[in-house]
């Protein structure tokens, strides 16, 4: 069983590391996302610190709704994902695999490219553990989450604007603790209190969403 | 109970029941909201901190009310989807969704109106008006996905997955906002403490809550009765009825 889980989290690293554009457009998005911030608002330091962690923490969101769309399209087409509903090995844990191995390619590259941003942005550097921790813990969820969105609309055909639309009200409690974590890091506050709650979303992600996830590829492969 | 249950499930059966029900229903909701607004328009008492103003909570909690209410109808409905794939529970939830979403958009727009006076802005990022809002987008997803599948069987449990996942989400979501808002608060809004209300003024709220959710169900049995006929044209009790025009 933990055998298809690593063998499918190997295939799905291999096949988006030769396709680089899907996971690094996201990335770009990313980037200029926030890089339009300071553009918008002004330069002011002051400013620009104060908003930082909501900005990146919304720029994270965006670019990890973007890369969602992807999770299970291309196997949609190819007639892949057909073939792991076929299989004997229970669907949630291969769901769970392919959310897993799209974290690794989509949301982890996010967290470390954030230090940068948090540069860009004039975050005090003490906030920055705070950041990372949260961005590791939310991006998790938030893939998680998106991956029923994701399952609900891989058959539609305009299905990246609907999959916004299902998923960003679910994001919210995240993106709340996310960046209240990094603004309370920031003004020197404990963070024990947003990094347990963010940790309490991603355990009731990882337990019930890849269940719901599979309940729903099943329904949108079968029509 | 569950012969009963098997019965009013079809789709013929609840047509017939709707047929009884609804007219009833809307005169018992004439009667309610009659005599709930007059009371709370014109017989209770001025509050005397917000003046006249307050009497739009008849109005907006029976709204807030429902907007919760009718969501969980949906889901109840969405669970006998996914459970018995019982097309009746899906034609429900089908034509509340509107409603509901009707009534959580009533309850911002009569919550703004009132907090202007009040707060002296039209939109606060207070806690119940941002998960109202919240609420409000959900509804509006859980349409999109409706409008956008066009195989029956497909949307009914695609889109009972979601309003699933909704019911989860909700309680996580209002409980974050409040979190997040007792942070963002700004000290220096007035915080009504909340009076126990005074029976002269209970009294219409809670008939005009009453009569919103009697309502609702009026709306709910007259739209359900047009999309049975619009999906089971093709059988033969429509067709029968057709014939002898007594739809």
């Amino acid at each position: 069983m933990l055998d298809s889980f690593s063998t499918l989290i190997k295939r799905d690293l291999t096949l988006s590391l030769r396709r680089s554009s899907e996971w690094l457009n996201p990335l770009v998005f990313f980037v200029i996302v926030v890089t339009l911030f300071p553009l918008g608002v002004g330069p002011d330091g002051q400013l620009l610190s104060e908003i930082a962690p909501g900005v990146i923490w919304v720029a994270a969101l965006l670019a990890t709704l973007l890369a969602l769309d992807g999770l299970f399209r291309d196997d949609y087409s190819d007639g892949s994902l057909e073939q792991l509903l076929l299989s004997p090995h229970p669907l949630p844990l291969l769901v769970l695999a392919k959310t897993t191995a799209h974290w690794l390619v989509s949301g982890l590259p996010l967290v470390i490219l954030s230090p940068l941003l948090a540069l860009l942005m004039q975050l005090p550097l003490q906030a920055l553990p705070a950041l990372l921790l949260s961005l590791v813990l939310g991006t998790l969820s938030l893939s998680l989450i998106g991956s029923i969105g994701a399952a609900l609309t891989v058959g539609l055909k305009r299905g990246s604007v609907l999959l916004a639309l299902l998923v960003l009200p679910l994001f919210i409690p995240v993106l709340i603790f996310g960046s209240g974590c990094v603004a309370a890091a920031a003004s020197g506050f404990e963070t024990s209190a947003q990094l347990s709650l963010l940790a309490g979303l991603f355990f009731l992600a990882l337990a019930l969403a890849p269940w719901a996830a599979s309940a729903a590829l099943r329904i949108s492969v079968e029509a | 109970m569950f012969r009963w249950f098997h019965k009013l499930a079809s789709t013929r059966n609840f047509y017939r029941l709707a047929e009884i029900l609804a007219p009833w229903l809307a005169i018992l909701c004439a009667i309610l909201l009659g005599v709930g607004l007059f009371q709370g328009l014109f017989v209770a008492p001025t509050d005397y901190e917000q003046g006249e103003s307050y009497r739009i909570i008849f109005v907006h909690v029976p709204s807030a009310w429902l907007s919760l209410f009718i969501y969980m109808t949906m889901a109840f409905c969405s669970l006998l989807v996914i459970v018995w794939k019982m097309k009746l529970a899906d034609i429900v939830a089908e034509v509340s969704a509107p409603v509901g979403a009707s009534f959580t958009f009533l309850a911002l727009a009569t919550g703004s109106l009132w907090g202007k006076p009040m707060w002296g802005t039209w939109w606060e990022w207070d806690a119940r008006l941002t998960s109202e809002l919240i609420l409000l987008f959900i509804y509006i997803g859980y349409m999109a996905l409706r409008a956008s599948i066009d195989n029956p069987a497909t949307r009914a449990r695609a889109s009972a997955i979601l309003a699933l996942v909704g019911v989860v989400n909700i309680p996580i979501i209002k409980f974050s906002v409040d979190w997040w808002n007792t942070l963002h608060q700004p000290a220096s809004i007035m915080k009504f403490d909340k009076p126990s209300i005074h029976p002269t003024m209970l009294q219409p709220l809670l008939l005009c809550a009453l009569g919103f959710t009697v309502f609702y169900f009026v709306v709910m049995l007259l739209n359900t009765r047009s999309l049975i006929l619009e999906r089971e044209s093709k059988s033969s009790w429509v067709q029968e009825r057709a014939a002898e025009g007594r739809l």
